[in-house]
Order: structure tokens, then C-alpha cells, then sequence
């Protein structure tokens, strides 16, 4: 028999589902991961990247020192490896990342400053940073990869109802009665969920309608697989709208009590025919108003949708078209309905809760809004900007312009993250200083000057918020490597030393002594948050915000009674096409994604188990495209756009559509990154990940 | 409502209760193998077995529903005898070293060795196919919770199954071609519900000392 050391209970550090976790150690490794059977949201299931993939957090790569650039201010930022630092205590690397944040500010303030924060780690953490960076630094330039997930789903569910959050819970998916999964490879990226979304199909006899380009497994179990061009969403739920309208299967009573902008909405759906919408996306008309009738027929109806929704130039008007449909038939507000973006990171709904966003504080709060910002300024005792910072994008967009000269990055890797790579190393290679802050030298830390070590959710304590609000505790299970420190402890140091060679005065406040401390002052500012606190979460397991007092249960559905603008409104909207299209030189439309073993920009799951089964990047293809251009499978393409090319092992499957590729992003050495393009969503800001032009060759 | 008498006891439960379930609403435990309580019950080991008055046969209590009137003996020596044979028999031909639950019931039941003759232990090579846990079938007892997560339990991914007849029935794949090559999306739930070890995370495995990572 095993014995263990200690067996800790936990949050999991991979995806939105925040599946709860037994992690069990011995000897200071995590040799075995388990599932308490009684606790939401997994109830007992786990994935393989929850069940092996936490391997990372013993891996002999993990930084246990501060580490400074060798060749600190050279004439030219070029990446090096852990061979170009040098190691440094924690009293030089903090005093002279304050110095070089001190010197910077002097000369240039606060907009001289681009910050990442992190969907990976606490909540706490987020809190912490956006704190350093507005009261200290003076600046709402702060944003996280949220920019390049959800952000055109947030842009468009604030526009339709006023909030941006998961309206259901994960518990009810078992119960559904019909739903709709589009633009989510659920069973790879979300897969406890994929599993819950089966069990529906399976054992409830619930009707899912799969609304994808590819033939993803979800399929599997679809009553209906709508297979649209990329890019032509809109036109598709545009005519679902349509049918609704014309065929009176709308909810009328909904409509007048729960919404606005019905009439002038249900006249511009006019033109919107399933048969125009067949010629645009390519989908028959009669499937689309098959889907319309299954949607608007049922009693309780969900939509469940990710990146292939909102990381589009329409990104925006995806979701709306989207929130249209629910709107129309009151397929809100109850169990087994609703709007329910799937959150990609473990914490990034409580990254951006915890104000990890250029236009708002923790909670939303806007930074424009006088009385807010009052709010915030007496809290931390400084003035504050009222002007809404940059985003991800527009950030690098400012180092080009000048205005930008310093990045400082906690937990984040924009060069696998952000499109078009060559164009984000150059905005790298022009930057004054970068400061990082991270648990692996990866991509961009080797741009940096100086590296602090961190802690992974194994070695500290905290709180992760999962895709449905759900508030939940990570807990220390290992010893911290080396000297590393928790982000929060380091970002408090900076913040001292920082305000200290500033000469400033009185403290914004960076007095704390745990994680739990630094939840209640945010609990304290947040309404919604203000009924929960770790130790609520400790006894509970969990609580759902909003939850504004203690004798609050938590809310795991949303919009019961109203919406948080007051009325669901109505949109309008054209069908744009604005992506890049396939053309002579470039034929094929390439998208980009994940793949069930591996992570993001993989600093964590190439140094796991997780990596020897899926070692090295593949582009899928048609078997009828692959034949036209001579490919064999496995063997090694080319694949270039006119941004650039890389070359990776050819996989032929009927997955893809014909006329489309697909690639993982997960890989340097093959980075997809290299052909996506910098086109973004006007609203959101969000970049088009999923249509890029390319061309496949021979090597 | 529908009233039975378990050992004696009066028990009051709802219609559709199992005798399992009744047993244990009333604080009367019985023993059991196959049965999860979060799996659908398989029947299948037949250690759960109890006598009904009037009933030919022992029933298993795990799968059958209680009726008005009922007369349940859950302990009685005719019951004790068949548990105590059913574990003779797994452990005259499986390796139940790391099986702690049914070490607990051996020694409660008292099981003997050496009962059977000419026994043969299973003893199958490990297979050690992929970068995330092995399976030791030389501890499998067949109970079959890991086939019932893999389908429709659970993951929905049909990737275990069962084969053989007989002595040589087993877990196994479909062709039992190595997990890699199946639809197994490796989400080690099967692990979670193994009673005896036959399946380990391979770090667990390492940490033992039977295998290098």
C-alpha cells in the first residue's frame, strides 16, 4: 500500500471548470491526484490534466531564485536562456526592479507602464497587483489573457444584459433538456464538462445541437452538427432568429416583461432567410430551421460557447447574436437555461472579478465613475486615474508609438499568447525594461531583466473562481522551491520599495499578512463578494457570487428576476466579413486552439507527463485536401501565411472541414502564433485567432 | 411508504430502495465488492448477498428492491458461508495484497487457506503502455467498476471493456489494443474506483519501488 505524507485538498490549476482535487504527497512530490466524490463542481470526476498533469510543480526547471539579466541595458534585447542570468537575493533583485520602476515613473509616469496580470494565479494575487499598479504606478494600463479568450463575449453579454459571467451552473448540465455547444471543443478543453454535457445526452435523452466548423467529438452525441463556414456565425444564428420570429415560436410574455428593442430587432431579421444564410455559411437551410424549432421548442434551453465565438474580429456581435436568441424565446433566468461562456483559465472570471482590467476595479467597477473611484481612493489613501488604460494588443501598440518602455508580466506569456509573433518580439525588443514574475523562465522571460520566482497553486493558499463563479480555496501541499515567494508577498515587497524611492509619504496599504486579509478588504470594496470569506469557502466548499452577506446562499444561476441593465436588450446587427479570406496565394483558412494534453502556451504541461503523449505540434487537414495537394500523413508541411511560416507534422482527418486546417497554438518550436494575424474586434479587442490565410506545402 | 423487517428490525423506506440501501438507512452495514456508491450497482460479486424468507435463492441486495412484508437476514451462517467462499475464491486466485478492503473482510469473515486445491493464481504480465498509470491485472478482481466509469458512468469514453470467459475473463481493451491507440482519454477515474490496486498513477507505482520512472 502507498502510504502518503499528507494527502491536501485543493482547487486545479489547469481549466475553468475548478475541478476540486485530493492532492496526495510523498517525499515533497505530488505522486497521485483523487477526487472527493461529494464536491461541486466535479463531483468526483477528474481529467487528465487534473488527474497527472500537476508533475510541473516538482520539475527540476522551476525558478528558486531571482535571477538579473547578465548584460543588463545592451544596446539589444535578444532571449536567453537561464544561462545569460545570473542569481541574485531577494534584497538586490527587489531593490532594483524598484529602482528601474522608480527611475521610469520619474521620467515618463505611469503611462510609461504596460502590466499583465494572471488568470492562473489568486485572486488574491490579481488583487494585490491591479492594487500596485493603480495606486502605485498611476496607471489602469493592466489586462490578461482574458483579452484573448472571452473578451468579445464579455464586450457582448454586458452590451445585452449588463454582465458578463457564466449565468448557470455546471451542477445543472446533467438535467438539461436541450442545448446548444458552438465554437467549444468542450471534450478537450473543458473535458469534466464535456463529460457532464454526454451524461445529458446519455441519460436524460437531452438534444444537443453542435454549432462548430470542425467535426469535434461533442458531435458524438449531437442531434444536429451545423458545420458553418469560419467567420460566418452571425448569419447562422441571425437566421435561427429569423425562423423564430416568422414560424411565432417566441416568447412573448418574456419578451414584454424581461426586454426592449423587440420590434425594431424582429424587422431587421427580415432579410436574414435560412436560405441566404445557407448561401453564406454553407449550412442548409432546412438544418437551420430545424435547429431554430429544437431551440425556441423547448421548455428550458442553454447556449454553451468558447473561443470560436469570441476570439473573432465579430467577436462581439457573435455573442449578441447569441443573447439575441435567448432573449427571444426566455431561455434565461432558470435552471437549465442561459447564456454560459466557458471560461478558459482557472481563475480568469476571478482575474478580471478582481479588477485585472484596464477600465474597471474589482467587481467591475468602472474607473471612470467618480464616485468609484472616491470609493477606491479613500480605501487606499491615493489619487487615482480616471482614465481607462490599455488593453493587451493596444499596449503593444503604444511600445511601437513610444509611450510604452516598460512591461511588467506576472505569470503570462504574451509571446505564445498574442497573434502574429514576430510582430510581438519585435514590440519586445524595443522595450526599456521587463520585469517578470513567474514559476518558469518561458518565452518571454527570456526577454526579461529581471525574474522573480514564484509559487504554483501547490505551494500557497488562496482563491481560484471557476467559470461559474464559484468561489474556491487552494492550499499549500508543498514545500516552496528554493526561495521562491508568493506573487502577492513579492508585489507587496515592490510596492514598498517602490513608493519608498518615491518618496512618498503615506501608504496605499500594503500591510497584509495572508491571503485571507487581502480577500476581506477586496470583499469590503466588492458588494457581491461581500458574504464570502476563506473561511466561509472552507467550511462550504464553495460559494457562488454574487453573494452580498454572510447569510447570502451564493447564486448559481443568474438573472431570476432582472438583469443587471434592467431589461435584456435586443441587437441588431449586420453580417460583416472582415476576416481574412482564403485568396490565390493563400487558399486554405487555418484555425487555431488546444488539444486536450496540453496547456496554452505550455509552460506548465511541457515540463509534465502531460508532454509524452503529445510531444510535438500536428496540422490537421481534410482527406480530401490532403489528397489534392499530394500530402501524406505524418509527414512534414509547411504551413506560411504572409506573416510567417513553420513547419509541423501533417495529420489527415475528416475533423477539419475540407478548406480548413487546424493547429494548435501550444507549440514554440511550431508556434501557430507565427501566422495569425493582429485584426481585431472593434468593441472588445479581441484578435482573430481563428481565420488566418495560409498555404500548405511539401518541405 | 413500504415497511420491511431487516434482521428483525422494522425498516420504513420509499418504493424503489434497494435492500442495500435500506440496510444502511437503518445502520445495518453488508458487506460488499463490486458496488460504488456513485456507479451504477452491477451485481456481480454476489458478496452483498442476504437471505429473504421465502426466496429460493440468496439475493443480491445491491440490485433488488425491497417489497412490503419482507423478511431480510443479512448475517446469517448460510450468508457468512457464501462470503466467506467468494473470498476464498478471489484470494486463491488473485494477488489481493493491495486491496485493503477485502483484507478487512477476509479476517471478519475468516478465510482459510489452502480450502481449494489445484488452484492457479492469475498472474498476467503488468502492462505498462502509456506515460500516466499502469494496470496489474495479477490484482484485478473483475468487478468491473472501471469498464462502468469508462462508458456511461462517468467519462463516456467505452475505452475499457470486458473479455475472456471463465478463468480468463478480464479487463481488457477492444482488440486489446494498448490504451494510446484506443478512445481512452487517460482521466484516471477508472483508478479512483479500483478496489485493489490493479490500477495505479505511475508515479504512485514508481513510489513504491516496483518501477522506475
Amino acid at each position: 500500500m502507498t502510504e502518503y505524507d499528507r494527502i491536501v485538498r485543493s482547487t486545479c490549476p489547469y481549466c475553468g471548470v475548478g475541478c476540486q482535487l485530493e492532492l496526495h504527497i510523498q517525499n515533497e512530490k505530488i505522486i497521485s491526484a483523487t477526487a472527493p466524490g461529494d464536491r461541486a463542481p466535479n463531483f468526483g470526476r477528474l481529467c487528465v490534466k487534473g488527474r497527472f498533469g500537476t508533475d510541473y510543480t516538482h520539475h527540476k526547471s522551476r525558478l528558486t531564485k531571482p535571477l538579473i539579466r547578465k548584460n543588463l541595458d545592451a544596446p539589444e534585447r535578444i532571449p536567453i536562456g537561464p544561462e545569460g542570468f545570473r542569481e541574485a537575493s531577494w534584497e538586490e533583485a527587489l531593490d532594483m526592479a524598484a529602482e528601474r520602476i522608480a527611475r521610469t515613473y520619474k521620467q515618463s509616469g505611469g503611462s510609461a507602464f504596460g502590466t499583465f496580470c494572471c488568470a492562473k494565479a489568486t485572486n488574491e494575487d490579481n488583487y494585490i497587483f491591479q492594487k500596485f499598479v493603480r495606486s502605485v504606478l498611476q496607471t489602469n494600463n493592466i489586462d490578461h489573457c482574458s483579452r484573448l479568450c472571452h473578451a468579445a463575449s464579455v464586450a457582448g453579454l454586458s452590451k445585452a444584459l449588463g454582465s458578463s459571467a457564466m449565468s448557470n451552473s455546471l451542477a445543472e448540465m446533467k438535467d438539461l433538456e436541450v442545448f446548444i455547444v458552438t465554437g467549444s471543443n468542450t471534450t478537450e478543453t473543458h473535458p469534466v464538462i464535456g463529460t457532464l454535457l454526454k451524461e445529458a445526452v446519455v441519460k436524460n435523452g437531452a438534444k444537443l445541437i453542435v454549432i462548430d466548423p470542425r467535426k469535434i467529438e461533442m458531435t458524438d452525441c449531437a442531434t444536429l452538427h451545423l458545420q458553418q463556414k469560419p467567420g460566418t456565425d452571425v448569419a447562422l444564428f441571425q437566421a435561427m432568429a429569423h425562423v423564430i420570429v416568422k414560424e411565432n415560436l417566441y416568447n412573448r410574455d418574456f419578451i414584454n416583461s424581461r426586454t426592449e428593442g423587440f420590434d425594431s430587432y424582429s424587422k431587421s431579421l427580415d432579410k436574414y432567410t435560412p436560405r441566404w444564410a445557407e448561401k453564406v455559411s454553407a449550412v442548409a437551410a432546412k438544418d437551420i430551421e430545424t435547429a431554430a424549432r429544437i431551440y425556441a421548442g423547448a421548455n428550458a434551453a442553454a447556449i454553451y460557447w468558447g473561443m470560436g465565438i469570441s476570439q473573432s474580429v465579430h467577436g462581439t456581435d457573435n455573442t449578441l447574436s447569441i443573447a439575441n436568441l435567448a432573449l427571444l424565446c426566455g431561455h434565461l433566468g432558470r435552471r437549465g437555461t442561459g447564456l454560459n461562456p466557458l471560461r478558459g483559465q482557472n481563475n480568469v472570471q476571478g482575474c478580471s472579478d478582481s479588477g485585472g482590467l484596464p477600465n474597471v476595479y474589482p467587481g467591475y467597477q468602472n474607473v471612470s465613475d467618480p464616485l468609484i473611484q472616491a470609493k477606491y481612493e479613500h480605501q487606499w489613501k491615493r489619487d487615482l486615474s480616471p482614465k481607462p488604460g490599455l488593453t493587451i494588443l493596444e499596449m503593444s501598440d503604444a511600445i511601437e508609438s513610444g509611450q510604452i518602455s516598460d512591461y511588467i508580466i506576472m505569470g503570462e506569456n504574451p509571446i505564445m499568447s498574442d497573434p502574429h509573433m514576430s510582430h510581438t518580439i519585435h514590440h519586445f525588443k524595443k522595450l526599456k525594461n521587463i520585469l517578470v514574475i513567474d514559476i518558469f523562465l518561458n518565452e518571454s522571460g527570456e526577454y526579461g531583466d529581471i525574474i522573480l520566482p514564484a509559487l504554483s497553486f501547490a505551494e500557497k493558499e488562496g482563491t481560484f473562481t471557476n467559470s461559474d463563479r464559484r468561489v474556491q480555496l487552494i492550499r499549500p501541499a508543498l514545500q516552496a522551491p528554493g526561495e521562491a515567494r508568493a506573487d502577492w508577498q513579492i508585489l507587496q515587497e515592490l510596492a514598498i520599495r517602490v513608493d519608498q524611492k518615491l518618496e512618498r509619504k503615506n501608504s496605499a496599504g500594503f500591510t497584509f499578512s495572508s491571503p485571507a486579509e487581502i480577500w476581506d478588504e477586496m470583499a469590503d470594496l466588492v458588494p457581491d463578494f461581500r458574504g464570502i470569506s476563506h473561511r466561509r469557502i472552507d467550511k462550504e466548499s464553495g460559494v457562488h457570487w454574487p453573494c452580498p452577506s454572510v447569510d447570502h446562499p451564493g447564486t448559481p444561476y443568474l438573472f431570476g428576476e432582472t438583469f443587471p441593465r434592467g431589461k435584456g436588450l435586443f441587437h441588431s446587427i449586420d453580417l460583416k466579413l472582415e476576416s481574412e479570406a482564403a485568396n490565390k496565394e493563400y487558399p486554405y483558412i487555418l484555425s487555431t486552439g488546444r488539444v486536450l494534453y496540453h496547456w496554452h502556451g505550455r509552460t506548465m504541461t511541457s515540463r509534465s507527463d502531460l508532454n509524452k503523449i503529445y510531444p510535438y505540434g500536428k496540422v490537421e487537414m481534410h482527406p480530401d485536401d490532403a489528397e489534392k495537394e499530394g500530402l501524406a500523413n505524418r509527414e512534414n508541411v509547411e504551413v506560411s501565411s504572409s506573416r510567417g511560416s513553420i513547419t509541423v507534422e501533417l495529420c489527415i482527418t475528416d475533423k477539419s472541414p475540407r478548406g480548413v486546417l487546424f493547429i494548435p497554438f501550444h507549440f514554440a518550436e511550431a508556434a501557430a502564433n507565427r501566422l495569425t494575424q493582429d485584426l481585431r474586434d472593434p468593441v472588445a479587442k479581441i484578435p482573430d485567432f481563428k481565420i488566418s490565410a495560409v498555404k500548405i506545402e511539401k518541405r | 411508504m413500504i415497511k420491511l423487517y431487516i434482521n428483525e428490525k422494522e425498516v420504513v423506506c420509499h418504493e424503489g430502495t434497494t435492500i442495500l440501501q435500506a440496510a444502511e438507512s437503518a445502520g445495518i452495514i453488508i458487506p460488499k465488492i463490486c458496488y460504488h456508491e456513485k456507479l451504477t450497482p452491477p451485481g456481480l460479486c454476489r458478496q452483498c448477498v442476504v437471505e429473504v424468507e421465502g426466496a429460493r435463492v440468496l439475493l443480491p441486495s445491491c440490485i433488488t428492491g425491497v417489497r412490503e412484508g419482507m423478511k431480510v437476514q443479512t448475517d446469517s451462517p448460510r450468508v457468512k458461508r457464501v462470503r466467506k467462499t467468494i473470498l476464498e475464491m478471489l484470494d486463491n486466485c488473485t494477488d489481493l495484497s493491495e486491496a485493503p478492503e477485502l483484507q478487512i473482510q477476509m479476517k471478519k469473515y475468516g478465510v482459510e487457506n489452502g480450502r481449494f486445491r489445484d488452484t492457479v493464481k492469475r498472474d498476467y504480465p503488468v502492462k505498462d503502455d502509456n506515460p500516466f498509470y499502469i494496470r496489474d491485472y495479477s490484482k484485478c478482481i473483475v468487478c468491473g467498476r472501471c469498464v462502468q466509469v469508462c462508458s456511461e458512468d462517468i467519462q463516456f469514453s467505452y475505452a475499457l471493456t470486458t473479455g475472456g470467459r471463465g478463468f480468463e475473463n478480464r479487463i481488457t481493451t477492444n482488440f486489446d489494443k494498448p490504451l494510446p491507440e484506443t478512445s481512452c482519454v487517460f482521466c484516471g477515474n477508472c483508478i479512483e474506483v479500483c478496489p485493489s490496486g490493479a490500477l495505479v498513477s505511475r508515479r504512485e507505482y514508481s513510489a513504491t519501488g516496483e518501477a522506475n520512472d
